[in-house]
């Protein structure tokens, strides 16, 4: 079992295509924490969760006989909604206040969306199928389900859409404005209210169209979200907030890591693997600003 | 009302409190009711099974008080369940295990759902000598500890899988096989690994690929890329429910074509229903099949107990609630062998326990796992869309022949 990638070199392209794929589907979940983080300056521990329920949303679809894929198109109306709710029930009270109160408030909020959801779903783990069926390459040695595919398209689409919304419309400068200076906004007659209400409706839509993503290529469950907070968490680290690029990037870099950690150290290893990375990505930064700063003295 | 007053109330409503708890305190056996006690997760994740564990433990309940209930000492008794919801949390289940036993008097346990919790709960029954029949704990490290005051009726966790890999070496002409095998980190499905690693000693078989899959993974898709690429003679996955899914499902993307495929958690995860088709020609370890031939007085045949449930609670029994249910029968029959309420005298008789019931023939090993009932594999094979599972081993029982190998994907519709 030594090494097996390196005997059986198809097997790199494998691991990277499928790192790529994943990698992008995470890096829209971490896009919309990275907005929100960025404008409102506040931490959502939820997440994941809101990830999950957008799942729910089209399983529910699913059930009800209408092809899955359809809840790339309603989850993220319905998650609008529920993040415009949110923010005007909880956050917009924490909004201003310090981080550890949104943490614990975000916190308080997955853990009832969890109970909620397990409540109205159950406990059982779901899947939705898309029947999408397989694309093979390289005389069939390796496999790209089309529902990965269609995933990584679909979130590729959506990201493009929302910076083209982000650059060219009222609501978009307006949010622009407002994560680079607030009180300056609100002086020049940006109504700051409405704008992290939007935002926070913005964030939740992207998780529920990652959500339905999620629900036809793995597996839904009411208490899996917080895997996807963390790694939402961690590209956002490594990206900084407020850059798509960076954010797509990172996004595509953890997946990569992470498949070939799967190979190289062992399955075991794999979460593991990229907290290291975390780990010493953070430290080099902090090495890299106390450089400036003395350069700067 | 002055500070000497107010304390006067305080002290005095401390004493009824105190006193209202300890009337209580007797209710090992209240009138005609022997009263058991029973943390269950009837929310969180192991909600659903916890509700699979309470209506099997309340069917049987329901079926023993209507036949008779149990005779001690020439006195018919009833039985009752004083429930607990321990959240899916081992603390909670601790603490719920104290609480029974302190102050609502329980002297006799059912247990809870999952190995984590019974670990969790069984270092309290057996510090305050209560003995508990549980129904859904396989870990072997449950009966590896010298526990003196535990009893499963169900087959421990190392079992599980082992009967698969003398299958594969059986289809290979006894000779060795080469074993790929993936378990999620917790202690059940480390279990089942150990059970294929004895087996792989006992048969001289190879493994050659051994993943450990982390609790937050939900894609196996590099395991199955090493599994294509080695092409190995079985593959082994055990990760709870989202295991299975994940699995079937990414094998079937993925193309993966393997001879035979071993899992559990099959009928929990509703694996035929979720995935239809593309579940055809699993695997699966299980405890119970409602077609087996064992039989009890009260519940009749598995197929009667199948029909009843159905009626009871609208879905057919998992075999969470089959196993579940036999405890209570444990139960009854230790009460009646030992002729008293004494605690210890009732131990000794559950440890001499020597029965059949609709679920299984049940005897105590030393450490007090149930040695008396093998573990069935079943298939998944499908007509049309409509998938079942079909026992195929071991073949006293067998209903149906094994299919093997599975055919390759580009052969299958």
């Amino acid at each position: 079992m030594d090494f097996l990638i390196f005997k059986a070199p198809i097997l790199m392209v494998q691991a990277s295509l499928d790192g790529i794929l994943l990698g992008i589907l995470f890096a829209l979940i971490a896009y919309g924490m990275a907005l929100q983080w960025g404008v409102m300056n506040i931490i959502n521990i939820a997440q994941g969760d809101l990830v999950i329920l957008g799942g729910y949303i089209a399983y529910t679809m699913y059930l009800a006989g209408i092809h899955p894929a359809w809840g790339v198109i309603v989850s993220p109306i319905i998650m609008f909604f529920v993040g415009w709710a949110l923010y005007k029930l909880v956050i917009n009270k924490v909004v201003d206040r310090d981080l550890f109160i949104s943490i614990l408030a975000t916190f308080g909020i997955a853990i009832i969306f969890q109970q909620l959801m397990n409540f109205i779903f159950g406990a059982d783990v779901v899947v939705a199928q898309s029947e999408y069926g397989t694309t093979m390459l390289f005389d069939n040695s390796v496999t790209l389900p089309n529902s990965k595919i269609f995933s990584a398209v679909v979130s590729i689409l959506y990201a493009i859409a929302l910076v083209i919304y982000m650059k060219k419309s009222r609501l978009g400068r307006a949010i622009r404005a407002t994560a680079q200076n607030a009180r300056a906004a609100k002086i020049l007659g940006v109504d700051t209210e409405k704008v992290y209400a939007a935002t926070f409706g913005i964030n939740a839509a992207l998780c529920g169209i990652a959500g339905a993503l999620i629900a036809i290529t793995l597996t839904l469950h009411p208490y899996v979200g917080l895997p996807y907070t963390v790694r939402s968490f961690m590209i956002v680290i490594v990206a900084g907030l407020g850059n798509l690029p960076a954010v797509a990037i990172s996004g595509m870099g953890l997946g990569l890591f992470e498949e070939f950690a799967d190979y190289i150290l062992g399955t075991e290893f794999r979460i593991g693997a990229v907290f290291m990375l975390l780990v010493f990505i953070l430290v080099y930064r902090r090495f890299k600003l106390s450089k400036k700063r003395e350069y700067l003295k | 009302m002055n500070k000497l007053t107010k304390l006067f109330i305080t002290f005095i409503s401390a004493i009824t409190l105190m006193l209202s708890s300890m009337s209580s305190s007797f209710a090992k056996v209240d009138g005609e009711y022997i009263v058991l006690g029973a943390a269950i997760s009837l929310t969180g994740k192991y909600s659903s099974n916890g509700v699979h564990t309470q209506n099997g433990y309340n069917l049987a309940v329901d079926r023993i008080n209507k036949m008779g209930g149990v005779e001690v000492q020439g006195k018919k008794y009833k039985f009752e369940i004083i429930y607990y919801d321990d959240e899916s949390n081992p603390k909670r289940a601790a603490q719920l295990a104290e609480r029974l036993i302190n102050q609502d008097g329980v002297k006799y346990m059912l247990g809870p759902y999952s190995s984590g919790l019974t670990k969790a709960i069984a270092p309290v029954t057996e510090k305050y000598k209560i003995p508990m029949v549980e129904a859904n704990g396989a870990s072997r490290s449950l009966f590896t500890k010298g526990y003196k005051y535990l009893f499963a009726v169900l087959s421990p966790a190392n079992q599980y899988l082992e009967v698969a890999i003398d299958l594969a070496v059986e289809k290979n002409g006894g000779k060795p096989v080469r074993i790929a095998q993936a378990f999620e980190q917790d202690a059940f499905s480390q279990d089942v690994r150990l059970g294929i690693l004895d087996a792989a000693k006992r048969t001289g078989s190879e493994i050659i690929i051994d993943d450990k899959l982390p609790k937050e993974l939900n894609d196996m898709a590099a395991t199955l890329a090493k599994v294509k690429a080695t092409k190995p003679d079985v593959l082994v996955v055990s990760g709870h429910t989202k295991g299975a899914l994940t699995a079937i499902r990414q094998i079937a993307e993925m193309k993966v074509d393997v001879p035979m495929l071993a899992m559990t958690h099959c009928d929990a995860a509703k694996l035929s229903k979720q995935h239809g088709k593309k579940s055809e020609y699993a695997l699966c370890a299980s405890q119970w099949h409602k077609n087996l031939s064992y039989k009890d007085k009260f519940f009749g045949t598995g197929k009667k107990y199948d029909k009843d449930f159905k009626k009871e609670f609208g879905y057919a029994p998992p075999y969470q609630s089959a196993e579940s249910s036999a405890a209570l029968l444990v139960f009854k029959d230790a009460f009646e062998r030992a002729n008293s309420f004494d605690g210890d005298k009732v131990r000794d008789a559950l440890k001499t326990t020597e029965m059949q019931t609709f679920y299984g023939n049940i005897k105590f090993g030393p450490g007090g796992q149930n040695t008396a009932k093998p573990m069935i594999l079943f298939q998944v094979r499908c007509k049309g869309d409509t998938c079942e599972n079909k026992v195929v081993a071991p073949t006293k029982w067998a209903s149906d022949k094994f299919y093997h190998p599975i055919p390759k994907w580009s052969e299958r519709s």
